[in-house]
């Protein structure tokens, strides 16, 4: 049952690596938490612990969905399976 | 799981219930603590309070001063008090507020007899106090005698991934059930503010919510030396893989499952809209927050973290769970709940919930936290701002 990426909610649009690092192309198993469901996702990037891949295709403005909320705006365009973080993802806040 | 009905607690005199029996010396301010050190060493089985503060506030700085003294006197955790402070009327200011609830509680003032008289004649007292109250017996509580008071600390991604969804979850079962329940926390909702704010189970309670969060966050850019984009989420979040203010304040909140507060408190002040969840106006850090909570009057405190936060309080037990495995392996003397199969799918949140009710249950029957243990007693007073 070991799983590699958390999805909280079933809205959220990105997923949380839970294992030491995904690399490029690893065919990963997903563990969506909110109705303990499963889905798979082929990675792009490689990924630390701790950080998040794009479940879906992103475009410059699109609105990240984490915990079934916004939590910050895309500043450039992302692709499903890469990396989201500080470099592609910016806060609305300021 | 079937969530057991009871719990064993001590029944106070006013109807409430402790998951403890402590016999404590408060000291009214600063240089009472001597005294009040002085007469816990004397008397086994009591406990001193010392603190930094109590001397020339003035104000609200003052009222909440009073506030915190006299609620974590009259926390049902508390049998009997012996306060001790430099001057008699602040002295029995205390005394009276805290006798209100029917517990024992007697004043010494140290003006005219000095630290050695004072803690002669206090240390009587005490050691009839601790010997009355070893004589009280747990009895059967109902499970609504347990207020529950949440706060996390020193947070990483498997905080908002696993451990305080936990609590949330627990929050989710034990609301029906009629516990009391409060969450804090002000200036780390930020970012979640206008969401947390429509979990206000009436109109009144999500405009008093949303008030005490502006004023908070006013006060903290207008103290603020530098850019907060640049501090808030910090360096070690941002490689931790948190990315945005917004996430960070999510995880946070997950803590309250899908519970609405019923209202917003004062820091220190006591719930009394009855059972439900509770908002409490306290900063972030750890032992300021937790010796809030504890004055006003919650009995038990969960505390979810990721690195490894490792504060107590003199009179609420502080349960620490985590869900990240190195910390639950590398401190673990400071874990009272392992959640951390969750990341491996090991565990789901129902079942974690249930782990941390049946942890809940065995530390409000008497079971000493890992901070208890391990003699973690932080009394942090919150000062609003400088003396005269």
């Amino acid at each position: 049952m070991a799983t590699d990426i958390i999805i909280h909610d079933k809205k959220d649009n990105v997923g949380v690596v839970v294992i030491e690092k995904i690399t490029p192309k690893q065919d990963c198993k997903c563990w969506i938490m909110e109705d303990d469901s499963s889905t798979n996702i082929q990675s792009m990037d490689e990924i630390p612990l701790g950080h998040k891949i794009a479940m879906t295709d992103l475009k410059e403005g699109d609105t990240i969905l984490k915990y079934g909320h916004d939590i910050g705006k895309v500043v450039k365009s992302i692709q499903k399976g890469e990396h989201v973080h500080v470099h592609n993802v910016k806060t609305k806040k300021w | 799981m079937d969530i057991p009905k009871s719990f064993l607690g001590y029944k106070r005199e006013n109807g409430r219930a402790g998951t403890r029996n402590h016999v404590i010396i408060l000291p009214v301010d600063d240089i009472s603590n001597a005294c009040a050190e002085a007469v816990a060493n004397n008397i086994k089985g009591t406990i001193a309070l010392p603190h930094s503060y109590g001397r020339l506030q003035f104000g609200a700085d003052l009222e909440l001063h009073f506030r915190t003294m006299i609620g974590t006197g009259s926390n049902p955790n508390v049998a009997a008090v012996i306060v001790i402070g430099i001057e008699p009327k602040w002295t029995k200011k205390i005394v009276d507020g805290i006798a209100k609830t029917g517990k024992p509680v007697e004043g010494f003032h140290i003006e005219r007899t000095g630290d050695i008289g004072t803690v002669m004649k206090a240390s009587k007292r005490a050691q009839e106090l601790v010997m009355w109250a070893s004589e009280k017996q747990r009895e059967e509580c109902p499970i609504s005698d347990l207020w529950i008071s949440v706060k996390c600390g020193e947070s990483d991604t498997t905080s908002g991934l696993a451990s305080n969804p936990t609590v949330g979850n627990l929050m989710d079962k034990l609301e029906p059930l009629g516990v009391h329940l409060c969450f804090g926390e002000t200036s780390e909702l930020t970012g979640a503010e206008k969401v947390c704010a429509t979990r206000g189970a009436t109109k009144e309670a999500s405009e008093k919510f949303m008030k005490t969060w502006s004023a908070y966050n006013d006060f903290i850019l207008k103290e603020a030396t530098d850019d907060l984009s640049e501090s808030q989420p910090t360096a070690g979040n941002i490689a931790g893989g948190l990315t945005t203010i917004e996430e960070k304040a999510f995880g946070n909140f997950q803590k309250i499952g899908n519970c609405k507060f019923i209202d917003v408190l004062e820091p220190a002040e006591e719930p009394k809209k009855g059972k439900g969840l509770y908002f409490m106006d306290t900063s972030s850090a750890a032992a300021e927050c937790v010796t809030l909570q504890a004055a006003a009057g919650f009995n038990i405190h969960l505390f979810p973290t990721g690195q490894g936060n490792i504060v107590g309080n003199p009179i609420e037990p502080v349960v620490k769970l985590t869900a990240n495995p190195l910390t639950a392996k590398s401190m673990s003397e400071h874990v009272d709940c392992d959640v951390s199969k969750i990341l491996s799918r090991e565990m789901n949140l129902s079942e974690a919930g249930d782990k941390l009710i049946e942890t809940t249950l065995r530390v409000a029957n008497g079971r000493l936290t890992c901070a208890e243990a391990l003699g973690h007693k932080e009394f942090v007073m919150t000062k609003l701002y400088r003396s005269a």
